[in-house]
């Protein structure tokens, strides 16, 4: 039941990009196209999903017990980048096809707020879904970060749907471009607000 | 390019949120009031004219290959000790800001005038480059939470001018979104004239 709960909050109460403002440049950026944000959103679930799973064992076994958690900002976006590069490297060997998908998208994840952001929320944030206050473990963390990472692509999708039709309209010449595009994400942020009753 | 267009090039020319549209994460997220987007662009400014002194003088002798995880280590070296003096001097501060104190580190604006402008030229440049960017960048925030604290709450800087609630949703997330688009297109609508 918790379970559930944590999926459902990720991916449609607290949705990342309409909620929480994170990961924004690249939710602009790269969502003029349907195809592009498919590919987009694939390669954050999976980087998001994976950099949790390496930053959690690296706060709980080696920051929490020498008592370096000031380092965690430091310690975390090291990991990132050089998950980010390793994930690039591998990919390229094991699946050229999912390279090929995937891999301009790669470099740019690692200065995308949310894989930090998320990071950082998983080992700080005390969840209380109905029982008692804790940190999450790391079984939870994981399905939060995905679930978060489902949310992100949900959003990046709907969104490039949206603005595939916005390309053909008739928009008036100070609202081109971004400004119609913020605009946009604004009236879709007001209706997700409607599932804030949920949990 | 002279000194003092240095630091006014960040207000209109080349202003971080409006033109170049970078750090939009922050400038969404925390620009709640007035306050807060003053404090958060403060902070921020705080990293980027210390990691553009650094990084200008660093640049020459870091390899081209590894430049970039080196910038970030740097960066990320400020925000931890921002990270550290705000909890000892302005503790509500840091935990109004919360998580996008940490996020200064993903910033694309300091990553971005690192790479642009501190990389290639000397300390003194890249301070006054910060420097003007910082403002721009304050500034911009600080607009943005004084238009979305008055339509939402009726006040400005916490003073009250309006009895009762405001239009909550400007404080919420669509507000922002909200907010910032009108802006931009009022932001285009004068910089064309």
């Amino acid at each position: 039941m918790e379970i559930l709960l944590i999926i459902v909050s990720a991916i449609f109460v607290n949705n990342i990009v309409l909620a929480q403002f994170l990961g924004i440049c690249p939710f602009l950026g790269v969502s003029s196209k349907l195809s592009t944000a498919t590919g987009m959103s694939g390669a954050v679930c999976f980087v998001i999903t994976l950099a949790t799973l390496v930053t959690w064992l690296v706060n709980r076994y080696l920051l929490v017990p020498f008592g370096l958690t000031f380092l965690q900002t430091i310690a975390f976006i090291l990991v990132i980048a050089a998950l980010v590069q390793m994930v690039e490297i591998v990919l390229k060997k094991i699946s050229p096809s999912l390279y090929q998908a995937l891999g301009i998208f790669l470099p740019l994840i690692t200065t995308n707020c949310a894989v930090l952001g998320v990071a950082i929320n998983v080992v700080s944030k005390e969840f209380s879904f109905g029982g008692e206050a804790h940190l999450l473990g790391l079984g939870e963390s994981l399905v939060y970060a995905f679930a978060t990472s489902l949310g992100y692509g949900l959003a990046m999708i709907l969104f490039a749907g949206l603005r595939e039709h916005l390309a053909g309209n008739e928009v008036p010449k100070s609202f081109r471009g971004l400004p119609i595009a913020m605009i946009t994400v604004g009236i879709m942020a007001m209706a997700f607000l409607g599932f804030s009753g949920i949990v | 390019m002279s000194k003092f267009s240095l630091i006014t090039k960040g207000l209109i020319k080349e202003n971080p949120t409006f033109v170049l549209v970078l750090g939009m994460c922050p400038t969404l997220a925390t620009t709640t009031s007035a306050m807060n987007g003053l404090e958060m662009g403060l902070a921020t400014m705080f990293v980027l004219i210390l990691s553009n002194i650094v990084i200008s003088l660093l640049a020459p002798v870091v390899p081209d290959k590894v430049h970039i995880p080196v910038y970030i280590v740097v960066i990320a070296t400020f925000v931890t000790l921002l990270q550290l003096l705000m909890q000892a001097y302005v503790p509500d501060v840091y935990a109004t800001l919360g998580l996008f104190i940490p996020l200064i580190v993903v910033n694309c604006i300091i990553l971005g005038r690192a790479e642009a402008f501190a990389g290639k030229n000397g300390p003194l440049d890249s301070a006054l480059d910060g420097i003007g960017i910082g403002i721009g960048f304050t500034l911009s925030l600080t607009v943005i939470g004084i238009v979305r604290e008055i339509l939402g709450s009726g006040s400005v800087f916490g003073w009250k001018f309006l009895a009762g609630d405001g239009i909550l949703a400007f404080v919420m997330a669509p507000g922002a979104f909200l907010v910032l688009g009108y802006l931009m297109v009022l932001f285009n609508k004068l910089a064309k004239k």
